[in-house]
């Protein structure tokens, strides 16, 4: 069993401001993490390669100090790691970015089992996993809760809707989001990590793909361009009561009653 | 697709029960607006079984023109290549569809498809020289970014409530069946469906929710959440740590790897307001705030904050509220 799992680095924490003079985005500090999502696609994976055997490979895009996120898969027991990381990826959408992707994974050979986090928590927008598995015409299921079952030529899973759950059975190969609390992922492991210190990480740039238009990637490659970034209004008509006791229920619900919420 | 001939806005409407559901209502006033100010129409797409009666809310909440589609569980490539399919045929320069899990789930794909971007958890959209711009935040609510879409169509996944709905009765579209034979696309089987839980939670559409969060401190307190919910005739939310200590359903979450909601009246009791919480209930009408700590971040969003012991104002809240009623 083949199994490639998706991840990112993402900034550590969504304290985020938006400079009022230049409208540039000023992140706290330049501290970042993998993706917490995508602890649990990696845990899904070493479980399945524990039971099948087989290797789990990651793959990640962005800048030389992605790498951190990789080595902290290694340490978790993941085999192999590959960047794509190259100038021309920056400042990709959703569709560039599962496109440099599907591109990267074409070139690495066949995988069995692709797994991705359900969502990122800086762009949070929760597209990326399925659209690769379009670029690599691969059956895909989101939000996928839990594994029902695993058999020679498929898998069946739960996966998670409004109001039910759908049973889905897939052929591999396939492309599965996992939602979190899918399996709790454990923690990197200090043998693993002086294990893996001299593990060779594998670039990959734009001129090891099929494809070699600069113009499909990057921000060439984004229908999606954002005009501005500002920070969401704040609401300075509040008012804040203190205490607690009878006279202060009653306001709240006279307040309430005056808006005609009851 | 060009852009010369690319015109209309096609809203896909997801049904639950032959019934449409808010979020796709509330698209489709919307779109109406939209589309009328540049002189096109509102094409709203429904698929499912019985839904002549939902195609008809869906004219009055402002579609022109119904196309409905018989098809009978969900399966996501099944509905991602019947929205494709009308996409390529009635060339839509915007597609737009309500944010719920399916929408989210097809939405990507039909813009895949299309080799067009997608805009999701869209709180605004405006129509600028020509251009849709699309609101929407990021870092989880922090910031929000303005985004066009060069590729046509746009597509774009709404945040609930981020619109009103407007029900006109004597408006007036047209109903067309279409058949879209996509069975063979199908590589995901679904071969059950299992409705595991017990009770449906409808927070999406409440128009008044009261939550709790850690700040109820037990099970036992988490109840006066429940109370007051039932003496305002809203429905109960959480936050992920009072989910996490099992008093109160996974379905009742409310924020970022919960529900998003948008009620007219939200009550946070108890909820120091993390950002992944806030998030999922910013777009609310008013937020009232109930927290012992007068530093905590849910007082700079709420309309109105109690700095109190949750415990023993929401008791008397209730109270209030009883006797008032039984006048």
């Amino acid at each position: 069993m083949k199994i490639l799992v998706c991840i990112k680095q993402v900034p550590d924490s969504n304290k985020v401001e938006v400079d009022p003079v230049t409208g540039v985005l000023k992140r706290d500090g330049a501290a970042s993490k993998m993706n917490p999502y995508d602890l649990y696609a990696i845990e899904t994976a070493l479980r399945i390669k524990e039971k099948t055997g087989g290797m789990v490979d990651v793959i990640s895009m962005g800048p030389p100090q992605a790498m951190q996120v990789i080595k902290e898969a290694f340490s978790m027991g993941a085999d192999h790691g590959t960047l794509l990381s190259d100038r021309r990826f920056g400042g990709a959408d959703v569709l560039a970015t599962s496109y440099t992707l599907a591109q990267g994974i074409k070139s690495m050979g066949e995988y069995d089992l692709i797994l991705c986090g359900k969502q990122t928590t800086d762009g949070d927008t929760a597209q990326v996993g399925p659209e690769i598995a379009e670029w690599l015409n691969l059956p895909s299921v989101s939000n996928v809760v839990s594994i029902r079952m695993f058999e020679e030529d498929g898998i069946t899973v739960d996966m998670d809707l409004p109001d039910e759950v759908e049973v889905a059975k897939v052929k591999f190969p396939c492309l599965l989001a996992v939602d979190k609390d899918i399996f709790q992922p454990r923690l990197p492991s200090y043998v693993k990590k002086t294990e893996t210190k001299d593990r060779k990480i594998q670039i990959l740039t734009l001129d090891d793909m099929t494809d070699q238009d600069e113009l499909n990637y990057g921000l060439n490659g984004s229908p999606t361009q954002v005009q501005k970034i500002f920070p969401p209004e704040t609401n300075d008509k509040k008012e804040i009561w203190n205490g607690s006791g009878d006279m202060l229920a009653k306001k709240l619900f006279d307040k309430v009653e005056e808006l005609k919420f009851v | 697709m060009s852009h010369s001939d690319a015109k209309n806005i096609m809203v896909y409407v997801e049904t639950v029960s032959d019934t449409p559901l808010n979020g796709g209502l509330e698209i489709l006033t919307k779109a109406h607006k939209l589309a009328a100010a540049r002189g096109e129409e509102v094409i709203a797409v429904l698929i499912g079984s019985n839904l002549e009666h939902a195609a008809n809310t869906a004219i009055m909440a402002g579609a022109d023109k119904v196309i409905l589609v018989t098809k009978d569980n969900y399966e996501m490539e099944v509905y991602e290549a019947i929205l494709t399919r009308l996409a390529e045929k009635y060339k839509p320069s915007l597609i737009l569809s309500a944010g719920t899990l399916v929408g989210k789930d097809i939405l990507p794909l039909v813009a895949g498809n299309l080799t067009t971007g997608c805009a999701v958890d869209v709180m605004e959209i405006t129509d600028k020289d020509g251009n849709f711009v699309f609101t929407c935040p990021v870092y989880g609510g922090t910031v929000l970014n303005d985004l066009v879409i060069k590729g046509t169509p746009a597509v774009a996944a709404v945040r609930s409530g981020a619109f009103e709905k407007e029900l006109v009765v004597e408006r007036t579209g047209e109903i067309i069946k279409e058949q879209v034979g996509v069975e063979n696309t199908v590589r995901a089987k679904i071969v059950e469906v299992v409705n595991e839980m017990a009770e449906t939670v409808n927070l999406e559409e409440a128009q008044v929710i009261v939550s709790g969060g850690r700040g109820m401190g037990n099970k036992e307190n988490f109840r006066l959440v429940e109370e007051l919910a039932l003496a305002c005739h809203g429905v109960v939310g959480a936050t992920r740590p009072a989910i996490e200590a099992e008093w109160v359903p996974r379905s009742h979450q409310v924020g970022q790897s919960g529900k998003i909601v948008a009620p007219k009246l939200y009550i946070a009791c108890g909820i120091s307001g993390a950002t992944q919480h806030v998030s999922g209930m910013i777009g609310s009408g008013y937020i009232v705030a109930v927290n012992k700590d007068e530093d905590a971040p849910i007082f700079d969003i709420a309309d109105v904050g109690i700095v109190g012991d949750v415990v023993k104002v929401v008791p008397l809240l209730i109270e209030e509220i009883k006797k008032i009623q039984s006048l």
